[in-house]
């Protein structure tokens, strides 16, 4: 079966971008706007691994990480942040949110499934 | 169908500008409102993040800076003044503008660009000015390769990972990482669980296994073991240590072994005490000094180590076996014979209904079928060096034609039989040429085409079932089937009022004297190439086939056997003897009725669906006694110039026929090629149509005296 991985970004164009690039591949995405509906979408719909930038409204990716982790339905499924942000604080503070890795924006389609393949076997 | 992602981007930016500028007016009433300064650097944030990421440097580039300023607003460094709101006002502006210039709109002003980003800065103080985003993490690893570790070299590491106790509360899963080693090369994985507390104790979510990894691969220390997985779980104590091991060979002796040498011992003595003895990881785990785990991931490192060695060794003594090509000729002429004999056998067991036998000739029949293979195998020869040879050829000739020329090889290692490479050389040097000359322009021309200055030749090579087709492409002109048809009809070759298919007419250039070049050049134009390229491809059992369209470039195909010792027949009977006529030149067969044979006054020519096809009777060619039957058939085949008919008494069917030479005594013998052994144990002689044809029609033109 086809593993299922969510996209969350306020961006229309990178959700697309990743989606089109993770569908192409064979994944199943689910698209999220904010990290608020993200949060609700995987309750509803547990997910095999998570995309998310950093940089939201309503709830932004660091408190998404750390809602998910803290959640039950998909403590441990890998969760990869998109990020412009370079600083190193930043990818600190994902990574004690709990973040298995980052990807740091501009990146090549090829780059993210290289990622996906990693961490999702 | 994905809209493209650039117009997404487009329409996105504009409404996030938008946005942009409405929380900028909002800021200019309520200038200490942490939200709305959060909701404008989130608009800056995204409009430089997916600009970078479709294309749009410019943008990104200028974003970047109105970003930075933004940032220091946040948290609070600088405040928010009239004047910032007013630059960063226009700064909107010059984004929209850059997107608009990329529609094809005016090119904005790049100074006004850079007077913003001075202001800005000088507004900003240079507080602070944090390196430039765009760097990946990932892609950025694989340069800080450990440099005095010498890449090509197999070096075997140990490796003892040991991940955080937390890693599975990260979503990674170490089962991963080990399986990425393990495709880096030969690797032996063992996982350590002494440190699995009692089940009490167990935090379920925790990870207490570390496994130890010996490894062997040519990669480097720091290249692509650790990018994403031990960077990002290397919070906790250490994660990962790698060192080199040392390999040593064993060239002591072992104290036993000296023993016997010297005569003190026999060898039964020394086994003896040495079955008594413990081997010394044993010893230690009885002593209570090393857990078990340990032991084994040492043992495990042992025996990686050994099995390096042993096939180490092997792969030295078995790469090079260097053997005379007339030797494995032998070698597949033995086979044929033992395909022949088999098919005897098969045929006998199969007559006397015996199951045991059928069962043994099943089993040969699979054995020798394997050996025939692996005997073929043996012969194959990758084509790629016959490749290299024409990489300088082509830039030579390009160079002294004044052309930009680029040779693309596809398929290299497609293997062909030895025999069938040698000789393909000269054809495919004569295509590469004329591809050269006469199909790729001169860059100017090339130019206003409006086709890149450097054309392209591409040869390739792939397998398509029992044959090998070889490709060459060029990007250049075309064949002007116009010029073509008028120079063939100028010739007298045509009739100019007859309509010829496209593959008809571009057949033509393979007729002996053609050339529609306009200027001869010493390299190729003479008319004298297409026609003996045709022939030697022939000669292989071959085939050559074109495909051009003006302006637009040319593909020639040709189409070989992957062996010459082994072609697909079809048998067919002319009284008692026996005949096979290779397949690929069989076009169909068709019956020669009394009725027809009355019709066309003795002038052995035969109408096939309103075509007259001219046929030899094999019957009189080779002076067969005996009557022919009412009605006989004729095998079209289009080997040569156009379709010939052989006329026999009875076709058999498809045969795969192992070639036999027929020897000295037979050597002038042109019109067969080579002779087979049937199931039955007789003899079919195998038809070289193209030398037939050829004689019959000099004893028809009067020539020749048989």
């Amino acid at each position: 079966m086809a593993k299922t991985i969510m996209t969350a970004d306020d961006s229309t164009s990178v959700r697309q971008m990743v989606s089109f690039t993770l569908r192409e591949a064979g994944y199943q995405v689910v698209e999220a706007v904010d990290g608020k509906d993200a949060l609700s979408k995987i309750k509803s719909t547990p997910v095999h691994m998570l995309i998310t930038d950093l940089n939201m409204p309503n709830l932004d990716g660091i408190g998404l990480i750390r809602n998910i982790r803290a959640g039950s339905t998909c403590k441990f499924i890998p969760i990869i942040m998109l990020t412009t942000e370079s600083q190193a604080e930043k990818k600190m503070a994902g990574k004690a949110a709990g973040a298995t890795g980052w990807i740091v924006k501009p990146f090549k389609p090829d780059q993210l499934l290289a990622v996906v393949k990693k961490v999702l076997g | 169908m994905m809209q493209n992602p650039r117009i997404t981007y487009k329409e996105e930016a504009i409404e996030l500008l938008a946005e942009l500028e409405g929380s900028l007016l909002e800021l200019e009433e309520n200038p200490g409102d942490s939200e709305i300064i959060g909701r404008a650097f989130r608009c800056l944030h995204t409009i430089k993040g997916s600009g970078s990421m479709f294309g749009f440097d410019d943008i990104a580039t200028f974003t970047h800076e109105v970003e930075t300023t933004f940032d220091l607003i946040r948290e609070g460094k600088i405040a928010v003044t009239a004047e910032l709101i007013g630059i960063t006002l226009s700064a909107c502006d010059h984004i929209r503008s850059l997107l608009e210039a990329s529609d094809g709109g005016a090119a904005p002003d790049k100074e006004h660009g850079e007077s913003l980003i001075a202001s800005l800065k000088k507004l900003t103080g240079n507080i602070a000015d944090p390196p430039p985003a765009g760097s990946s993490e990932y892609m950025d690893e694989p340069e800080q390769k450990a440099s005095d570790i010498p890449e090509a070299s197999d070096i075997s590491y140990r490796i003892r990972f040991r991940p955080d106790r937390h890693i599975l509360t990260t979503g990674f899963n170490p089962i991963l990482l080990l399986n990425e080693l393990r495709g880096l090369g030969p690797c032996k994985v063992v996982a350590q669980i002494n440190e699995i507390p009692p089940l009490d104790e167990i935090d379920p979510e925790a990870c207490y296994t570390y496994w130890d990894v010996v490894l062997t691969t040519n990669h480097g220390a720091n290249e692509d073991v650790c990018t994403i997985t031990v960077d990002i779980i290397d919070d906790g104590e250490g994660a990962d240590e790698e060192e080199p091991v040392e390999v040593r060979l064993p060239n002591h002796k072992k104290l036993g072994e000296i023993l016997v040498e010297k005569g003190d011992l026999t060898p039964d003595d020394v086994n003896g005490a040495l079955s008594a003895q413990k081997p010394i990881g044993q010893l230690l785990m009885e002593a209570g000094v090393v857990d078990p785990g340990l032991i084994e991931s040492a043992c495990a490192e042992q025996e990686h180590i050994k099995e390096l060695h042993r096939t180490r060794q092997a792969n030295e003594t078995i790469s090079t076996v260097r053997v005379p090509a007339d030797r494995l000729d032998t070698l597949v002429n033995l086979v044929g014979e033992l395909v022949t004999v088999q098919a005897r056998l098969s045929q006998m067991a199969a007559l006397q209904n015996q199951p045991e036998i059928i069962a043994i000739a099943e089993e040969v029949e699979r054995l020798t079928e394997n050996l025939r293979d692996n005997a073929m195998n043996i012969r194959m020869v990758p084509i790629g060096t016959t490749f290299n040879k024409f990489k300088r050829m082509v830039r030579d000739l390009a160079e002294e034609l004044g052309k930009n020329v680029v040779l693309e090889t596809v398929g290299a290692e497609t293997e062909l039989d030895k025999t069938v490479i040698e000789r393909l050389n000269d054809p495919l040097i004569h295509l590469i040429r004329n591809s050269v000359d006469h199909g790729i322009e001169e860059p100017d021309i090339r130019e206003a085409k409006g086709k890149p200055r450097h054309g392209t030749v591409r040869i390739s090579a792939t397998h398509s079932g029992a044959f090998v087709l070889i490709r060459i492409t060029d990007d250049g002109a075309g064949l002007d089937r116009e010029a073509i048809h008028n120079k063939a009809v100028a010739k007298g070759l045509i009739s100019p009022d007859v309509e010829f298919s496209e593959k008809d007419i571009f057949a033509l250039i393979f007729t002996p004297g053609f050339s529609t070049a306009e200027k001869l050049t010493n390299i190729s134009g003479r008319g004298v190439g297409m026609d003996v390229v045709k022939r030697n491809i022939e000669a292989l059992r071959g085939s050559i086939e074109i495909e051009s369209r003006k302006g637009a470039g040319t593909v020639i195909t040709l189409k070989l056997p992957l062996t010459l010792a082994i072609i697909d027949g079809l048998l067919v009977k002319v009284g008692e003897g026996q005949f096979v006529i290779p397949l690929p030149i069989v076009q169909e067969c068709v019956e020669l009725t009394p009725v027809e044979k009355a019709g066309s006054n003795g002038r052995d020519l035969a109408h096939v669906r309103g075509e007259i096809v001219p046929y030899i009777r094999l019957r009189e060619r080779f002076l067969i006694k005996g009557q022919a039957p009412q009605i006989e058939q004729i095998i079209i085949t289009g080997a040569c110039t156009g379709k010939v008919g052989l006329v026999v008494d009875q076709v058999i069917g498809e045969r795969q026929t192992v070639i036999k030479n027929l020897g000295k005594l037979f050597q002038y013998v042109e019109d067969i090629s080579g002779a087979t052994i049937l199931g039955d144990g007789k003899v079919a002689l195998i038809l070289d149509v193209p030398k037939l044809v050829e004689a019959e029609v000099e004893v028809a033109q009067g020539t020749c005296i048989h």
